[in-house]
């Protein structure tokens, strides 16, 4: 365990399986922000299992710091697991859209012919602009940033990254009994904030 | 005094409409909280007026700030081995729990603070006492929540014991909003927590570690132990000695662990650390084998890190695994709860006696004895030291004392020096370093253990950051003796400035008040010397006095604490000078 060897900095992608619960978002930020390691990407949404959350956290740091920090995030209450994997362990993507004036699209068969070659497709066409999505990797969506660049890009936005773990069986099976043998408690949020007016204040 | 009318205190046998603040009284019963310490204020006046009904079975001791109220909560877990509990308001009484929270936090103090918070529809309105003191307090607590329905209590409550007091111990904090508590709802029972499906308190044993770590023991030729506050955290003291004895290998302490096996057991050979005993740190640089139990390898232990025990291969027990590994590469983990673990290990271990490896410990003493604790302990200078101050107090307690320092100078001496005969008795803000905890926390040692002799070894600088609690002395009666040594410095800061600042004393020549005299205005008697011939009797008086009672020693000014481990340098490279 001597850490000669991975003092080599590299992109890692952390899983974290949680309870969905108030104030765990911060527990886990904290984790980086007193570290000063800076996160680089972060997506939490439900599982697909209720109740459970999956964040994808990417990172760049050493094998070493990686190991430390996913352990400090497991031994959270709350937390159920943590995966953490390099990018060749991971299948990962990145949503991107793209807001352009629709008349260049429509009178520019160029353009109409990059947007083909770099797999993306309209979500929204309206008279002004028209919204394209694509998804993969950084440097996909930003070719495609590249590409659009000149023909007036009016508005951009790029999703964090979601990964799946190449080589394992995945957590689904282990969360489905786990969730069986031990149903999460619902979360109970603050019902009163919206009753000001009628609620009695001393 | 208003008095009110004691109404029943069975608690309810079925479902019963009941409030939140009076939920929260009952969990404390459940969970058999005999003392609670804190202050009222607005936001949990619900919970004190359930209180009132409940102080025949609740003994609720009044501090003077919350920051007094959760270090007294600390004293009395780290005397009582039970979990403190500290009641504070909203706002300013909440964020004035933080550094306790720290403080409990890094040295895992098993302790459920109950703060009261503005009415749920005010939350985030900047009201009257507002503060967000869950995001405040996240990284200082091990769990926190806020409850804003009164129904969520009970489980709550139950939770946070459960978290607070297993697996690696440590601060919860429990924000109650005054709705809450002023809420009735359907009570049905309280059902103390035994589970909880996302925390793994401690991890599973695994016996091919304990193979692994008994076959290096055993083929070591010069094995050492290094034990912390893990050993009295698991309740493993018996189960630590029995491994000690049987391996015949020498053990050092953190100043977390003092305690846990005798001063005078024969193979205890002393302090580690920036301060700790010339022996045990130079050799952590020659053994072959170090076994860590229950100790995370401050920074304070370990000096350098690049040139800590680099010849050695390390086992290291602790319950909580992302320490193992965190500081220090380890050669074998071994994951789990030491009053597990050792036991396993004791029995794989050869019974041995590292009679020669000792010897090398005793010649070290030796050095130690003549160039640095001969002259601190029995001074022949005009002026009296901190070490005979502490050397006298042992012969007259007998080594039975809870001894509880606060931090500085005379906190290194009271650790080095102090005579501790029985477990729990080394009470200090360790990780954090607080100045001004010994005076509350001796209040609550006083609780947590009330048959024992308490004695606060304060520093001047430190004894003025909550002197306020002497206010909590005289109104609650606590005997606790509190040993002011003054040097009339912040001392351990005039001790960096004169070896690392070209001694450039900048602002640590502290004026203190009579600190008789204002004992003497909490009713408390007290007495100052100064003079050698003085001090034995003065002792013997504050021990024998009934009740608490101050006696403040005059020491050198310009006193070192010796041996040291310079910052920046391997514990090997410890000085006597």
């Amino acid at each position: 365990m001597r850490n000669e060897n991975h003092t080599q900095k590299e992109e890692f992608n952390i899983t974290v399986y949680t309870e969905n619960h108030i104030g765990l978002l911060t527990r886990i930020a904290i984790i980086f922000s007193r570290r000063k390691i800076n996160v680089e990407s972060l997506n939490t949404s439900p599982s697909e299992v209720e109740g459970i959350h999956r964040f994808s956290i990417v990172m760049t740091e050493t094998a070493e710091t990686v190991r430390k920090i996913a352990g400090q995030i497991e031994k959270q209450v709350g937390v159920l697991k943590v995966y953490f994997n390099t990018n060749q362990d991971v299948v990962w993507q990145e949503m991107a859209l793209y807001k352009v004036p629709t008349d260049v699209i429509a009178e520019r068969a160029v353009v109409e012919r990059l947007l083909r070659e770099n797999g993306a497709r309209a979500v929204v066409i309206r008279k002004d602009y028209t919204v394209f999505e694509t998804t993969g990797h950084r440097e996909e969506t930003d070719n495609l940033l590249r590409v659009l660049e000149p023909y007036g890009l009016i508005e951009f936005v790029r999703s964090a990254r979601i990964a799946i773990i190449k080589d394992s069986e995945g957590f689904h099976r282990k969360l489905q009994e786990f969730e069986q043998s031990e149903p999460h408690d619902e979360v109970v949020e603050n019902e009163y904030l919206s009753s000001r007016e009628k609620v009695f204040t001393m | 005094m208003l008095t009110k009318e004691k109404q029943a205190t069975a608690l309810p046998k079925q479902a019963t409409s009941i409030s939140g603040a009076e939920a929260v009284i009952l969990a404390l019963l459940e969970e058999k909280v005999d003392t609670v310490f804190g202050y009222p204020g607005g936001a949990i006046m619900p919970v004190y007026d359930a209180l009132f009904d409940y102080t025949d079975r609740l003994n609720h001791v009044l501090v003077r700030h919350e920051q007094g109220g959760i270090h007294a909560g600390q004293g009395y877990a780290r005397a009582s081995g039970k979990v403190g509990v500290v009641f504070a308001t909203s706002g300013p009484g909440a964020t004035n729990l933080v550094t306790g929270l720290a403080d409990a936090q890094i040295d895992s103090t098993p302790l459920v603070c109950i703060s009261g918070q503005v009415y749920a529809h005010l939350l985030g309105t900047d009201a009257f006492q507002e503060i967000d003191i869950l995001n405040i307090t996240t990284p200082v607590t091990k769990w926190n929540y806020q409850v804003a329905n009164a129904e969520e209590i009970p489980d709550v409550l139950a939770k946070a014991f459960y978290i607070a007091k297993s697996g690696r111990p440590g601060p919860v904090l429990i924000d109650i909003t005054k709705n809450a508590q002023l809420q009735q709802f359907e009570f049905s029972g309280y059902q103390p927590c035994q589970h909880i499906r996302s925390y793994r308190p401690k991890p599973v044993v695994r016996q091919e570690y304990i193979l692994q770590a008994a076959e290096l023991i055993n083929q070591a030729q010069k094995p050492f132990i290094l034990w912390g506050q893990g050993v009295m955290l698991g309740a493993a003291e018996k189960e630590f000695r029995a491994f000690v004895e049987k391996s015949g290998i020498p053990a050092a302490w953190t100043i977390m662990g003092a305690g846990a096996l005798p001063s005078r057991h024969p193979q205890n050979v002393g302090m580690l650390g920036m301060h700790g005993n010339y022996g045990p740190n130079v050799l952590t640089n020659e053994c072959d084998v170090l076994i860590a139990i229950g100790m995370r390898f401050d920074d304070r232990v370990t000096g350098r890190l690049d040139k800590y025990a680099r010849q050695a291969r390390i086992i290291h027990l602790d319950i909580d695994p992302t320490e193992i590994g965190k500081n220090v590469p380890v050669t074998v983990p071994v994951w789990g709860d030491c009053k597990e673990t050792l036991p396993l290990l004791t029995e794989l271990v050869e019974p041995r006696q590292h009679t020669a490896w000792l010897q090398q410990f005793r010649r070290y003493n030796e050095q130690e004895i003549e160039a640095v604790i001969q002259e601190e302990l029995f001074p022949t200078s005009e002026e009296m030291t901190m070490g005979e101050v502490v050397q006298q107090l042992n012969e007259l307690t007998g080594g039975d004392a809870i001894v509880v320092s606060d931090v500085g100078q005379h906190q290194m001496v009271a650790c080095r020096y102090a005579s501790l005969n029985h477990t729990r008795s080394n009470i200090t803000s360790g990780g954090l370093g607080t100045m001004g905890f010994a005076l509350p926390a001796a209040i609550g040692a006083k609780y947590g253990a009330p048959e024992r002799t308490v004695v606060a070894v304060i520093g001047d600088g430190g004894f003025q950051m909550t002197l306020q609690e002497l206010g909590t002395i005289m109104q609650s009666g606590a005997d606790v003796k509190l040993l002011i040594l003054n040097n009339r410095f912040l001392g351990m800061v005039r001790q960096w400035q004169e070896l690392f600042h070209e001694r450039r004393y900048s602002f640590v020549d502290i004026a203190s008040p009579d600190f008789v005299k204002v004992a003497d205005g909490y009713g408390i008697s007290g007495k100052s010397v100064s003079k050698r011939e003085e001090l034995r009797g003065a002792l013997q008086q504050m021990l024998s006095h009934q009740g608490s009672y101050l006696l403040e020693v005059m020491v050198t000014k310009e006193n070192n604490v010796f041996p040291m481990v310079p910052q920046g340098c391997s514990v090997s490279e410890i000085r006597l000078s």
